[in-house]
C-alpha cells in the first residue's frame, strides 16, 4: 500500500507515531509532498497501475494548512476524484482519505490499521489484469520505466 | 437564415471582423466554414442540422484561425458557453470576437442526417436543455423554437448505473473502455481543451500510458472527466466523434452533477461566473474524508 502525505502535518503525524514507537501494520509505504494540494490524482491511479492494492492520501485539517489553502483546493480535487470512482465502480474501501495532523500518532495508526483491514478484506487490486491484451490470463504488471529505488540502509519498519 | 447571411456581409464588408466562422452546406451534410469575403456570406447556414461546436475554433491552440484575423462566430447557447469558458480562463478576449448568438432547439445526433428533429434523432444532450437564446452574444438571431424533443435519456441512464453494485459498474465501464483506441479525438475537439502541452503526452515522466491498456485508458478517461469538471460546455462533440462510441457524454454529465451536487455550479455563458475549481469554501463537504 502506498499513502501520500504531506509534509507539515501528516508527515509530521506518521513521524510521531513512529518515535512513540506504536506498533501498526507495516504494510504501507509514504511517499512525502509539500501539500496535500501536490497530490494529483494521477498519483493514485499511477500506484494502482503499479501493482498497489490500496492507497491513502492524507493532508492537514482545514483550517491547519501550512500554505493556507491548499489543503482546501486539493478537498474540491479529492471530491470530484472519490464521486467519479464510483461512478466508475472502483472499489471505494482501497482509497483512504484523511486528515492527520502533526499531533496525532494515533490517528495515523487508526488510519493505517483501519486502510490495511478494509484492503486485506478485498484482497488484491486486479481490475487491470484482465483486459482483451491478456485473453483471460491474468496480465503480470510490468514495472518498466522507473527502477525501484534501493531500500535506505537500515530499513524502515 | 437570410439575417445571419446579411449580418455576417455587413460585418465583414465593415471591416468590424476579418471572418466569420460559422456553418455550411458540404457534400453530406451541414460543416464548419471561414467566411472572410462579404460575397461568400451568402454560403452561411443554421439549421438542427449545425451541431458543432465552432468555439474550439478561437482557441489559442489552432493558430491557423488565429491568422485569419478578428474574428466573428456563430454560437448556439451551448456554443456560447464554450466561448465564456475560453474568455474565463483567458484563453481569449471578449472584445476579441464578436459572437452572433442563434436561438437554438436542439440539434440533431448526425449532422449529415436528412431526418426531422424528433425525439430519437435529437443529439443526446439537448433533450431538458434549457437554454434557448445565448445571453453572451452581440446579435441573436432566429425565432424562438420550441424546446428539444425528447426526454434526459442520460440522467436516467446514470441512475441506471448508479443503482448497479460497484462490481456491475466496473465491468460496465472496463468494457467501454476496452474499445478505446486513445485516438485523442475527443481532445482535439474540445474547446475547453486549451492546452499546449496535454498530460496525455508527457513521456517523462509517462503519466498516463499511451498503449491501448486498461491502465492507460482508464487513466486517459479519468483524467479527461475529471479535468472538465466546471468547465465542460456540454457540447456534445467528444460524444459525437468518439470513433467507438464510448458514451463520453454520460460521463461529462455525471461531472456535471458532481460539481452541481457539490460546489452549487451549474454552467453559464456568462464568463464572469465563478469557476468551482481554483476555488474552495470553508464548509465544502467532505464526509468522504476520515
Ligand atoms: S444543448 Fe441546448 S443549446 Fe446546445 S444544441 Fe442542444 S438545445 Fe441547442
Ligand atoms: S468535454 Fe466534450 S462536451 Fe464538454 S466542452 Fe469538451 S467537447 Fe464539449
Ligand atoms: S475519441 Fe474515443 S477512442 Fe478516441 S481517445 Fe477519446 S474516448 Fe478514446
Amino acid at each position: 500500500m502506498v499513502a501520500f502525505v504531506c509534509n507539515w502535518c501528516t508527515y509530521t503525524g506518521a513521524d510521531l507515531a513512529g518515535t512513540s514507537r506504536l506498533t501498526m501494520a507495516p504494510n504501507v509505504r509514504i511517499v512525502r509532498l509539500p501539500c496535500s494540494g501536490r497530490i494529483d490524482p494521477l498519483m493514485v491511479l499511477k500506484a494502482f497501475e503499479r501493482g498497489a492494492d490500496g492507497v491513502i492520501v492524507s493532508g492537514c485539517h482545514p483550517g491547519d494548512c501550512h500554505y493556507t489553502s491548499g489543503n482546501l483546493h486539493a478537498r474540491r480535487r479529492f471530491a470530484i476524484f472519490h464521486d467519479l470512482l464510483q461512478f466508475f465502480g472502483f472499489e471505494e474501501d482501497r482509497l483512504t482519505f484523511s486528515w492527520v495532523s502533526a499531533s496525532e500518532g494515533l490517528k495515523w495508526r487508526e488510519i493505517v490499521d483501519g486502510a490495511v483491514e478494509r484492503v486485506r478484506a478485498l484482497g488484491p487490486f486486479e481490475g487491470f489484469r484482465y483486459d482483451r491484451l491478456s485473453h483471460g490470463e491474468p496480465l503480470e504488471i510490468p514495472i518498466s520505466t522507473v527502477a525501484p529505488a534501493p531500500a535506505p540502509a537500515g530499513g524502515q519498519a | 437564415m437570410k439575417e445571419l447571411q446579411e449580418l455576417s456581409r455587413s460585418l465583414l464588408a465593415d471591416g468590424q471582423v476579418n471572418v466569420v466562422i460559422g456553418w455550411e452546406q458540404g457534400p453530406t451534410g451541414a460543416r464548419p466554414v471561414f467566411v472572410t469575403k462579404p460575397e461568400d456570406a451568402d454560403r452561411l447556414i443554421f439549421d438542427q442540422r449545425c451541431v458543432h461546436n465552432l468555439a474550439a475554433y478561437l482557441s489559442p491552440r489552432r493558430p491557423n484561425v488565429g491568422k485569419l484575423g478578428k474574428a466573428a462566430i456563430v454560437a448556439k447557447p451551448c456554443d456560447a458557453k464554450a466561448v465564456a469558458g475560453l474568455i474565463r480562463e483567458s484563453q481569449i478576449k471578449r472584445e476579441d470576437v464578436v459572437v452572433i448568438g442563434v436561438r437554438c432547439g436542439g440539434v440533431l445526433a448526425d449532422p449529415a442526417s436528412k431526418e426531422a428533429l424528433s425525439a430519437e434523432t435529437v443529439s443526446e444532450r439537448c433533450p431538458g436543455c434549457e437554454s434557448r437564446e445565448p445571453t453572451l452574444a452581440d446579435h441573436v438571431l432566429g425565432d424562438m423554437p420550441p424546446p428539444p424533443p425528447g426526454e434526459r435519456r442520460r440522467d436516467a441512464r446514470i441512475d441506471e448505473l448508479e443503482a448497479m453494485p460497484p462490481a456491475e459498474r466496473w465491468a460496465f465501464w472496463q468494457a467501454e473502455f476496452e474499445r478505446c483506441v486513445r485516438c485523442n479525438a475527443c481532445r482535439q475537439v474540445c474547446p475547453l481543451c486549451t492546452c499546449d502541452r496535454c498530460v496525455t503526452e508527457k513521456t517523462q515522466p509517462l503519466w498516463i500510458e499511451s498503449s491501448a491498456h486498461s491502465r492507460g485508458v482508464f487513466a486517459w478517461q479519468l483524467t479527461r472527466a475529471q479535468h472538465h469538471a466546471g468547465r465542460c460546455a456540454d457540447c456534445g462533440e467528444c460524444d459525437r466523434v468518439c470513433p467507438v462510441d464510448i458514451p463520453l457524454g454520460l460521463l461529462n454529465r455525471e461531472v456535471a452533477r458532481i460539481v452541481e451536487r457539490r460546489f452549487g455550479f451549474e454552467m453559464t455563458d456568462d464568463p464572469a461566473a465563478a469557476e468551482p475549481i481554483g476555488a474552495f469554501r470553508m464548509e465544502d463537504e467532505q464526509e468522504f474524508i476520515r
